[in-house]
């Protein structure tokens, strides 16, 4: 790479007067430190909240769905929209860590280790879902094609919800690898500098006895590549699946074939403003804005506000075919989204959807800490009605009119989906005090390039030498 | 400074030459009256074991001819035979139109609506009206050639310059020294945009049957069609053409020049304009690109239509679009005019061909595969025709687009190879060649498609003209930008 040269307009990505040992403490300060007060108080909501809807999917799964706001029309509702909402939101984790490495943007090594831990622990989320939704979820384990005293029964390989299986399980687990693979230098490092045996011993269980050889090195690197490589079509198979379960279909709304790439787009969209809302917290909390920098939020509202403009495109070109199909049921399926009783919804989708990343293109609002975590947390609810919207207005009414009817979520449907965010953030919360949050190895390959002082110096010192 | 090589410009006017011939020669040969179409149709049937009417190729439509000659015969048996048994004349006929309809493109639907009618129609008349449209395909042949050919190249010559502006907007590092290069092939875009505008003046001009839609009397019978109009009229289709070719063409001078102006004065400003111009541009190219795709390709399959066809064709014209750049890096590189590119360079590009082939057969597969899983008749007869009447093609490009690109360029050592990267470059160019020629002949000329004089011809002509404009382009500004903030890293990119 291109690293003993770097254009003098490119910002700084490590800011201030840091050192390669800098760069450690600060990374190991939120592990090596105890948890202060506001930690327990958030940890502990959360921990509720995770409880409480552990308690609505046992009494879910104890009863039975009925239990739910399901009725004989509308068999999907909550459950898959918090599934396809998490899987999504899983995405950007994937996307910063794969497609920004093959892409060499090396802004992303200050954020990739949290963005792939919110994959994971989102991707957790998600999982929960295709089981607790299911009838009779202590059958589940019949969707894998295992042999059996059936006279050998197998799974019909037709269903993209059997896909789902495959896809979120392989994602799970190739994020988990890449992850972990990623973690071993950081793991390495607070091995070394444990002071208690305790922690010592945690550390090198974790770090696989990592020694950080040149071999090593190198094949690490080689490993993230080839990774990086397969991770990346992977994040496109993997929510174009779980899109497959709605444009396989024929229900007008739902089968449309710009649905993989959209949702695609849409789980880069909604990924991203998680991953700023959590960073723009973290950051703080842990005192970490010398890496995750105003650049950082900066660059990631600029992927937010293009991967909006997709999904504004690929709304304007569902509606637009709509009319220009001629039918009649797909014309009324839109119709109904925009003036129907889910009006509200498909409105507040396109607001917080179209409109809203919109205002990214004024610098002063994308270099913004306050505006960009509004913005954040608007996005990830424009993309929940999304998932909503599809899924609802497209079932509600369809092709028979004595089949219309509405859809009323229960206390049920709620809890559960508060439990899935409260366990999210015990995950999340327990990770940013026990994991190495800014992937320091990395960091420290770019320090020289993109540090601040180091840049400063080229510019001042080496000006003649680069000319 | 590179000078436009006599040898080459040269070869281009060769090319042009002979694509003029070969689109000439097309326009020639095709069928001007019924008579005409009835001979050929006979020919066909007789000649099925020698193959003198067609080139090989053609014979993939077997099936179609089978079906057009039987429905021939139907009626030549039924007339010539001076039968009065009325009652076989109907069954016949209804045999031979139902066979029509079975092969009628999903564009010329209204064959379905014939198939119902036959046993109450004149069959007499009905078989003038199957000439008819044979004659109407075999008219529309050498246009619809030409018009492949024509939007192909333009759409190539787009996707360069659309690239371009991706690495300005992108701030990268690694592209700046084939600015030039990009810059010079997009040079195409306005003579191509000029005379893709001509052809499509021609077919609103109705000297052509290219768009079912601008045909009054087609609309008159078909109530699908007409619930169109609002969008499928020629006025403002042609007002949203000028808007997309204008829109793309001052976008493409104010960079050049921009590009240019920052070489001469250094000023820093000039990239920043050109920076700014890149972000505008890739919005104005993202809402023009999925109309585009509408008006010039969808809309002549007028009953079909699929929400991923605007990115589906993106993708297709892109990939070529990056292969070309590489394909020219290479020449250049290799006559020694490009000092600061190395196999790096070259690495990275093959890498973009590679990702986007991928990227394209990703698209094409979910198009495909929704359709082919929901199998609902009103969309799923684009892909049952393609497949029935051009097999080969239709999964030929599947092979050259997809298996080869990823075969060839999945090696890391590969990708910095010249031979590897012009052999799967050439796949990718004449994939995406196939790829929009079986977007564009099954609504235009149906099952009496083959690749001849015209075909190659008009590759031949655009081609041609494509390398004199691009290289003439090239030739006019020094091969290295200067004063771009980014270059220094270009010229130090290893990789």
């Amino acid at each position: 790479m291109s690293s003993h040269y770097e254009a003098p307009i490119r910002k700084p990505l490590v800011i201030g007067d840091k050192s390669y040992h800098d760069i450690t403490v600060d990374v190991a300060r939120p592990v090596e430190t105890r948890a202060n007060k506001q930690w327990w108080t958030v940890f502990t909501i959360a921990l509720i909240a995770f409880l409480w809807g552990a308690g609505c999917m046992v009494y879910t799964i104890g009863t039975g769905i009925g239990t739910w706001g399901l009725n004989k029309t509308v068999g999907w509702a909550w459950d898959i929209t918090n599934f396809v909402w998490w899987v999504g939101i899983g995405h950007a984790g994937t996307l910063i860590s794969a497609v920004l490495l093959l892409f060499r943007q090396k802004w992303r090594m200050a954020i990739n280790r949290s963005a792939e831990a919110m994959t994971i622990f989102s991707v957790v989320q998600a999982g929960l879902f295709p089981i607790i939704h299911m009838g009779r979820p202590w059958l589940a384990y019949w969707v894998l094609p295992m042999p059996n005293q059936f006279g050998s029964l197998w799974v019909n390989f037709n269903s993209p919800l059997l896909w789902d299986v495959f896809a979120i399980s392989t994602y799970l687990s190739v994020s988990l690898v890449f992850w972990w693979t990623g973690l071993l230098p950081d793991f390495a490092m607070l091995r070394d500098r444990a002071v208690t045996p305790f922690s010592k011993r945690i550390y090198s269980i974790l770090s696989f006895g990592w020694s950080g050889r040149a071999k090593d090195w190198q094949r690490f690197e080689e490993v993230s590549l080839v990774l990086a490589g397969l991770a990346t079509p992977l994040v496109l198979s993997v929510h174009t699946i779980v899109s497959f379960d709605f444009a396989t279909s024929v229900i007008p709304g739902w089968h449309t074939t710009i649905l993989p790439p959209y949702f695609v787009a849409g789980a880069i969209f909604s990924g991203f403003a998680m991953v700023n809302t959590l960073l723009i917290i973290m950051r703080k909390v842990v005192s970490l804005e010398d890496y995750i920098t105003i650049q950082h939020i900066e660059l990631m509202n600029i992927i937010i506000m293009i991967t909006g403009s997709v999904v504004g495109i690929a709304y304007i070109t569902e509606l637009w075919v709509a009319w220009y199909s001629g039918v009649e049921y797909e014309q009324y399926a839109f119709l109904n989204r925009a003036t129907g009783p889910y009006w509200w919804s498909y409105w507040l989708m396109m607001t917080c959807n179209v409109i809203s990343p919109q205002v990214m293109w004024f610098k002063k609002i994308r270099t913004s800490i306050l505006g960009s975590f509004i913005i954040s947390i608007i996005v990830n609810i424009g993309m929940w009605f999304e998932r909503f919207v599809i899924i609802v207005t497209s079932l509600h009414r369809d092709y028979l009119p004595s089949s219309w009817t509405m859809f009323q979520p229960t206390f049920v449907d709620a809890g559960i989906y508060i439990g899935t965010i409260g366990f999210f953030f015990v995950l999340f919360l327990l990770y940013s005090r026990t994991f190495p949050v800014i992937a320091q190895a990395e960091v420290k390959t770019i320090l020289k390039s993109s540090g601040e002082n180091y840049k400063k110096a080229r510019e001042n010192g080496n000006h003649s030498h680069n000319h | 400074m590179y000078t436009f090589s006599g040898k080459l410009k040269t070869f281009s006017i060769i090319l042009m030459a002979l694509g003029i011939v070969g689109i000439a020669y097309g326009f020639l040969t095709a069928p001007k009256t019924i008579e005409e179409v009835e001979v050929i149709l006979s020919k066909q049937h007789h000649g099925h074991g020698s193959h003198d009417a067609h080139a090989a190729p053609a014979h993939g439509e077997a099936t179609a001819h089978e079906a057009n000659t039987a429905s021939h015969d139907a009626h030549a048996a039924t007339t010539t035979a001076v039968s009065n048994d009325s009652t076989v004349h109907v069954a016949d006929s209804t045999d031979a139109h139902s066979a029509h309809a079975e092969v009628a493109t999903p564009a010329h639907a209204e064959a379905n609506a014939h198939a119902a009618k036959a046993d109450t129609h004149d069959a007499h008349a009905e078989h003038t009206k199957h000439l008819e449209h044979v004659l109407h395909q075999l008219q529309n042949k050498p246009w619809a050639a030409v018009y492949v050919g024509c939007i192909f190249f333009m759409l190539i010559s787009l996707g360069i310059f659309t690239f371009n502006q991706i690495q300005y907007a992108a701030s990268a590092g690694w592209s700046p020294v084939l600015f030039r290069v990009m810059e010079g092939l997009s040079a195409y875009l306005l003579p191509g945009s000029i005379l893709f505008f001509l052809m499509l003046l021609a077919s609103s001009a109705h000297l052509n049957h290219l768009f079912i839609w601008m045909d009054a009397d087609v609309v008159a019978e078909d109530t699908i069609i007409q619930g169109k109009t609002g969008f499928l009229n020629i006025p403002f289709f042609l007002i949203r053409a000028v808007i997309f070719l204008a829109g793309w063409n001052i976008f493409r001078i104010l960079s050049r020049r921009n590009s240019l102006a920052l070489d001469e004065t250094g000023d820093l400003s000039y990239y920043k304009k050109n920076f700014k111009l890149a972000a505008g541009y890739l919005v104005f190219f993202i809402i023009t690109e999925s109309i585009m795709s509408w008006d010039w390709i969808m809309s002549i399959d007028t009953h079909w239509y699929s929400t991923l066809f605007g990115w589906y064709v993106f993708a297709s014209f892109f990939v070529t679009a990056v292969t070309v750049i590489a394909l020219v890096t290479l020449y250049l590189k290799n006559k020694g005019l490009l000092e600061y590119v190395n196999t790096s360079h070259i690495h990275d590009l093959a890498k973009f061909m590679f990702g986007l082939s991928i990227f394209w057969t990703y698209l094409w597969f979910s198009q495909f595969m929704l359709m082919w899983y929901a199998n609902i008749p009103e969309e799923v007869t684009y892909f049952i025709f393609r497949i029935e009447e051009y097999n080969l093609p239709f999964f030929g490009m599947l092979a050259l687009n997809f298996l080869l690109p990823i075969l060839l360029l999945i090696n890391t050592d590969f990708k910095r190879l010249s031979w590897i990267i012009i052999m799967a470059g050439i796949c990718i160019i004449v994939g995406h060649y196939l790829d929009f020629f079986n977007m564009i002949m099954p609504g235009t000329v149906g099952a009496s498609w083959f690749i001849g004089a015209a075909e190659i011809g008009s590759v031949l002509f655009f081609g041609g003209l494509f390398i004199f404009v691009g290289f003439s382009a090239i030739a006019k500004a020094p091969l290295l930008v200067k004063n771009n903030p980014m270059v220094e890293e270009s010229k130090h990119f290893h990789y």
